[in-house]
């Protein structure tokens, strides 16, 4: 059926309660555009038959008018959500043919919502990355290229990078990503589509192949703000099984978003402007004050002193908590075991061969960081600026009700291009980091094109738990943007 | 401050990892890239100041000490590499 591929979620959802297409047809044309598009290297697996025996008994349910909120929809599903009898890699080697017995708590609410599940998508190894090339299964591939250099291969960010390349690439309808520092609003940010990072607690963490534990959440990759409103509607939710998870009612997120900015105030961080930023990225964020301004916010100029302080913060507190929940991958009890004449032989072999390169890097900067005598050094040191950073937050948030500021620092880069420099590949997330360490939530809006005819996203930060008026915001965003630039290969798709 | 190959090497050990000889020499470079960044927090007075692990205010909940869940080993043990009926095997610990 022409032109199924160009509903957006709430278009689809729409069409399925009408009775105007199948998800059985939207399902077989998702799974054939996802062959199509096998060059993007967005899947790791393909759950063809599973996705159409979940779309058959969706079109039973809505046939008698039944069905949840997500009823029939397709998604893609970030692989470092456990999904019973489903291969979970994590894109690590070393969780070579692990198939969960369980699944993920947000999955398990998606499917009960009614979603289907297209497969599992690449990420960066453990998501650990910004550019989805740590992935033991390669990288995945931006859909986007370059105004006139269409050979060159661009990452899609990271590490939610096969989720955000499959949204793009119209390859799923939307996906669920993870964000430990960024890895759901910069690879949004990279690819032209819409992400969002929830409060900390608003999705159970439970199931997913945990990073660092103070600062994962789950969240929506999506073609707009209302689908990724949808999205994280299914997603949300308490959960005894996570005791970090908040124990709070979900509000409906797609019920204000059409409320507008008149009357928000909505601040501009000045610690934000850093040194060597792009002219262009500037420029697109004046641009964004200025078209929040025209739909009515009040402008705040803020201060977040210890903006500068955050990714050396993060870069102790995160290779601290992923080198302990990593020390369970051990050749024991799932996963990749490499033999050696001992048991801790074996341990550091498995673990050896089995985790890539920037893993190491991080569970030895991790083990250093939390050894005798260097604790109190840099871990403690670590969470006391932490304090200080989601303090400048709570104070900003006394003034206004949410913060503007680009996503990233450049538009999305060739792939190889950051390889080979760990700091310098920490960098993209200059913008993105100071939020996972205060808890906060944040969304990624594309809003315009950079001079190399690549998309460029500016985020809305809210206050805790207020994931409603952030979208809101988002929305308003949105509209004025206005951002209808596609990637070349979706033309005649 | 500035790690050596050794001190690497030792860490390591600690964290149960095989890196061989000839990627060792990279990491030591990586890791202190990585610890000189992170050494700008020495800057940051922090005196005073107490450290943030819990974001949410929440506090962390209580429930029964009782037994919750379990009783299905073969599910447990279904993906060990080596296992030996429901429990796991592993080389020789105890000679």
């Amino acid at each position: 059926m022409a032109g199924i591929l160009d509903l957006d979620l709430v278009a689809a959802r729409d069409a399925l309660r009408a009775r105007e297409i199948s998800s059985t047809e939207l399902t077989s044309a998702y799974l054939a555009r996802i062959e199509a598009t096998r060059d993007l290297n967005a899947y790791i697996t393909v759950t063809a038959d599973k996705a159409l025996a979940m779309a058959a008994a969706s079109d039973e349910k809505l046939e008698k008018g039944e069905g949840g909120p997500l009823e029939g929809l397709p998604i893609a599903v970030k692989d470092l959500f456990c999904t019973e009898g489903v291969p979970t890699t994590a894109a690590s080697h070393i969780l070579d043919g692990f198939e969960p017995t369980y699944e993920s708590t947000v999955t398990a609410k998606l499917w009960d919502a009614g979603a289907v599940m297209l497969g599992k998508t690449n990420l960066d190894e453990f998501a650990m990355g910004s550019s989805n090339e740590t992935s033991y299964y390669g990288p995945a591939v931006n859909p986007w290229r370059a105004t006139g250099d269409a050979d060159t291969r661009l990452v899609p960010g990271g590490s939610s990078g096969g989720s955000a390349a499959a949204v793009a690439g119209w390859a799923a309808l939307a996906a669920t990503g993870t964000d430990t520092g960024g890895s759901i609003r910069q690879p949004a940010g990279f690819t032209g589509i819409v992400g969002m990072r929830p409060s900390y607690g608003r999705c159970s963490r439970w199931g997913i192949v945990a990073f660092a534990s103070s600062l994962d959440q789950a969240g929506p990759l999506a073609r707009t703000v209302a689908d990724a409103a949808l999205l994280l509607s299914g997603m949300a939710g308490h959960d005894p099984k996570d005791s970090t998870s908040a124990p709070l009612p979900v509000p409906d997120f797609s019920a204000g978003l059409e409320d507008g900015v008149k009357g928000l105030r909505i601040g501009v961080p000045r610690e934000f402007r850093i040194d060597g930023m792009p002219a262009e990225i500037a420029a697109l964020w004046a641009q964004g004050v200025e078209w929040l301004k025209d739909a009515g916010a009040e402008i705040v100029d803020i201060s977040l002193p210890h903006t500068p302080y955050a990714l050396p913060t993060y870069y102790i507190i995160a290779p601290a908590e992923a080198s302990s929940n990593l020390a369970r991958y051990d050749g024991v009890r799932y996963g990749l075991r490499v033999d050696g004449d001992s048991l801790a032989e074996m341990y550091a072999n498995t673990r050896g061969e089995g985790f890539g390169a920037e893993v190491q890097r991080r569970i030895l900067t991790g083990t250093y960081v939390l050894s005798a005598g260097y604790y109190d050094a840099y871990y403690r040191k670590a969470q006391r600026v932490r304090t200080l950073i989601r303090r400048d937050y709570d104070q900003a948030f006394e003034k206004v009700d949410a913060i503007l500021a680009p996503t990233s620092p450049s538009d999305a880069f060739p792939i190889g291009a950051n390889e080979s420099d760990p700091v310098k590949m920490y960098l993209n997330d200059v913008f993105t980091v100071p939020l996972n360490l205060a808890g906060l939530p944040g969304i990624s809006v594309p809003a315009g094109l950079s001079a190399r005819g690549l998309p460029l996203g500016l985020q809305v930060m809210g206050p805790m738990f207020e994931e409603a008026k952030l979208l809101r915001v988002a929305r308003a965003l949105e509209r004025a943007a206005a951002f209808t630039a596609r990637p070349a290969m979706l033309e005649g798709v | 401050m500035s790690l050596d190959k050794a001190t690497v090497a030792s860490i390591a050990t600690l964290a149960r990892l095989r890196v061989p000889d000839d990627r060792l020499e990279p990491m030591v470079a990586d890791l202190n890239a990585i610890l000189g960044f992170v050494e700008q927090l020495e800057q940051v007075d922090t005196a005073g100041v107490e450290p943030l692990a819990n974001v949410t205010g929440h506090a962390l909940p209580q429930r029964e000490d009782a037994v919750t869940d379990g009783g299905y080993p073969e599910r447990v043990t279904a993906n060990a590499p080596d296992p030996a009926g429901t429990f796991y095997a592993v080389p020789k610990v105890v000679e």
